[in-house]
């Protein structure tokens, strides 16, 4: 289908073209503007605030034009106050709108900590389902050129230990569009992690309203003998390392996690089951991270299937480098993942 | 009849007695069943600071919103909760107002407008401004009021609510019940000015401060800060002095556990602020001493009744444990 291959940018797309023809190629960023702009025109609970919202750049361009277009009470910017904002924007959830509140970084998501852990998390099982909050929180990653620790953190395995919270990781234009949808129709708070360096990534997405829904993997790459359980950023590195495998005799089946919360679980054991090896691959850290999560599912649920012991790739245990000659050492990709899963093949 | 109960009608001299008496008695009642140990979780007494709920709400219709803390009973009976829901609540009964899920720091009744209670203390209150944005993106006359208390002025969150607010003029009354301590810390061991009120100016609103044990100059401030945040004027914050009589946490008194002085303690029961009132409305020819006994005996009734209901009703089935954690998207 389509929407399953994605592009680095626009020019591969156009490249591709013949296998593209009568789709409609767009940008993740424009995606994610497109599925706002339809959601406010079909809703008038919905409304986006957060710093900058109405800014030239529009949040890296996600939210461009959508002052002059709904009007700057519908697209709000914000002081920056994001435990206080965030509250405010559930408290509007509480009281029957449908707030989207866009963060330029994840890393400003833990000065909000105690309004979405401590409430919007908490209102409605507190309550005895007396109460819920809708909100959308979409935040973003950094990568590169610097942006150190304060601006590339990955921080969804906090997030992701909350009941009450969902939590999800788009990978392609197709699921930025589609899991904004189904986030901002979700009666429950709903944290989108979205990574910078996907922005310029090019794929299929449909005209008009659609929703992929939360709490749903998906089978990117099918294969035999590995599965690659990856997230974000990270399918992509995954999928560029199943194809290096593929020219050394190893299928791998890569799985986009999507959501990180609740976790598809079932897709992982059903794959491992297959493959009997696995390897997770995480934007983030690594001891309590997602990984330890996609391993322990696929323990609990596909032990006996088991050829080899489980790897995580993740972050090494350090906050992220600013000189060049360090992030380079620091981010994991296709290069770590093939050597992961010769060195796991080749031992059996 | 003295100058400032004439400028209030009788009826709402009424109410905000019968109020008070409300909630000092629901008060009262946990304090003499609380060691029984059947009301398992802990319990924020606001016995002496009953003039500031009452006095506002009285201000206030069903509809509007209502956000306040773990000290919260107080705010519920005045905003018209009823005494069954809230005791049930108390019992971890599952006809409580959370279904047994919150105990008495989380206490919410949608239909009376009280949107929940949050026991993290400033948390409510962006929540609250987050309402009046609500209703203000509808177009709706309805107003929030936020109760909160001198600790939550601590907060960071306090501030970068109030900015907000005002910066938008929402329809939002913010009520600091300055009851002096946070826990067992005076307000002087944490803020350089003892006025409250006075913040307010930085943030371009009006801000006053009143007797919190005078629930008639409480009604009065608070029905120009509605009125104003009604009309489009945007908020106003609201310092009520007064003081609880009992501990933070717990149906004693902690003078002797040397947390507070009882010489103050003395002082602020010799300011009750239902006999106070009560002797004005008396002297006054507004309620008679022989009502005023009729209406404690029908309110001992109630909540009688309100017990009986809460220790006989069912505690939450095992399949409660996991109920509610989502919300439903059927």
């Amino acid at each position: 289908m389509p929407w399953t291959r994605t592009y680095r940018n626009r020019d591969e797309f156009e490249r591709a073209f013949p296998q593209n023809a009568g789709v409609r190629g767009l940008a993740y960023r424009d995606a994610i503007l497109e599925a706002t702009v339809e959601l406010m025109e079909e809703d008038s609970r919905v409304f986006v605030m957060g710093q900058g919202v109405d800014d030239a750049g529009g949040v890296f361009g996600t939210t461009k034009g959508l002052h002059e277009r709904f009007g700057k009470g519908r697209c709000i910017d914000t002081a920056l106050a994001e435990n206080g904002i965030t509250g405010i924007a559930a408290g509007a959830a509480l009281c029957g709108m449908r707030p989207i509140l866009a963060h330029m970084r994840v890393d400003f998501i833990p000065l909000s900590l105690d309004q979405i852990i401590n409430h919007a998390a908490k209102w409605s099982y507190m309550f005895g389902g007396r109460a819920s909050v809708p909100l959308t929180i979409r935040a973003i990653i950094g990568r590169g050129w610097g942006s150190a620790a304060q601006h590339s953190q990955s921080l969804q395995s906090i997030l992701a230990n909350i009941p009450g919270l969902k939590v999800v990781m788009p990978a392609t234009p197709y699921d930025a569009k589609g899991l904004l949808r189904a986030a901002v129709k979700d009666n429950n708070p709903v944290i989108i992690i979205e990574h910078r360096w996907l922005y310029d990534h090019t794929g299929h997405v449909p005209e008009g309203p659609y929703t992929v829904p939360i709490g749903k993997a998906v089978v990117r790459r099918a294969g035999k003998d590995v599965t690659i359980a990856a997230l974000s950023y990270m399918v992509y590195e995954a999928l560029l390392a199943a194809e290096e495998l593929k020219g050394r005799g190893i299928e791998c089946e890569v799985i986009d996690l999507r959501t990180i919360k609740p976790m598809d679980t079932g897709l992982i054991t059903e794959s491992v089951k297959k493959t009997g090896r696995l390897v997770s691959v995480d934007t983030g850290w690594r001891e309590c991270g997602i990984g330890a999560e996609v391993v322990a599912s696929a323990v609990e649920g596909a032990f006996g299937s088991l050829k080899a012991a489980p790897v995580r790739i993740s972050l090494p245990e350090a906050p992220t480098p600013a000189s060049p000659a360090l992030e380079a050492l620091y981010y994991p990709g296709k290069k770590e993942i093939v050597y992961a899963i010769e060195k796991m093949v080749r031992a059996v | 009849m003295e100058d400032l109960l004439q400028k209030i009608p009788e009826e709402t001299l009424k109410n905000i007695y019968s109020t008070m008496l409300r909630i000092r008695m629901f008060e009262e009642k946990i304090v003499e069943l609380y060691p029984e140990q059947e009301m398992r979780c802990p319990v924020h007494l606001c016995i002496g600071q009953e003039a500031v709920p009452a006095g506002v709400c009285a201000n206030l219709h069903a509809m509007d919103y209502v956000f306040s803390n773990h000290r919260g009973h107080g705010h519920c009976i005045a905003k018209g909760s009823g005494f069954k829901p809230l005791m049930a609540e108390l019992y971890g009964k599952s006809t409580g107002c959370s279904g047994g899920k919150g105990g008495s720091m989380h206490l919410i009744d949608t239909e009376n407008g009280v949107m929940g209670t949050s026991a993290i203390v400033g948390g409510g209150i962006p929540m609250g401004v987050g309402a009046a944005l609500a209703s203000s993106m509808r177009g709706e006359e309805r107003v929030t009021v936020i109760f909160f208390g001198d600790g939550a002025y601590d907060e960071g969150v306090f501030h970068e609510s109030f900015n907000f607010a005002s910066l938008k003029k929402l329809p939002v009354v913010f009520v600091c019940e300055n009851n002096f301590y946070a826990t067992n810390s005076p307000q002087s061991a944490r803020q350089p000015v003892c006025r409250i009120s006075e913040s307010a100016r930085a943030f371009n609103a009006p801000g006053v401060c009143v007797d919190g044990n005078d629930a008639a100059a409480v009604y009065r401030a608070s029905r120009e800060a509605v009125e104003r945040a009604r009309k489009g004027g945007g908020p106003t914050l609201i310092e009520a002095a007064t003081y609880r009589w009992k501990g933070h946490v717990g149906p004693e008194e902690d003078f002797e556990k040397g947390f507070r002085d009882r010489e103050e303690l003395i002082h602020w029961k010799g300011r009750c602020p239902i006999n106070a009132f009560a002797e004005r409305l008396a002297a006054s020819d507004i309620i008679s001493r022989r009502d005023m006994e009729g209406l404690a005996r029908g309110i001992e009734k109630e909540l009688d009744e309100a017990v009986a209901y809460a220790k006989k009703s069912p505690y939450p089935a095992e399949h409660d444990l996991l109920s509610d954690v989502y919300a439903d998207n059927g």
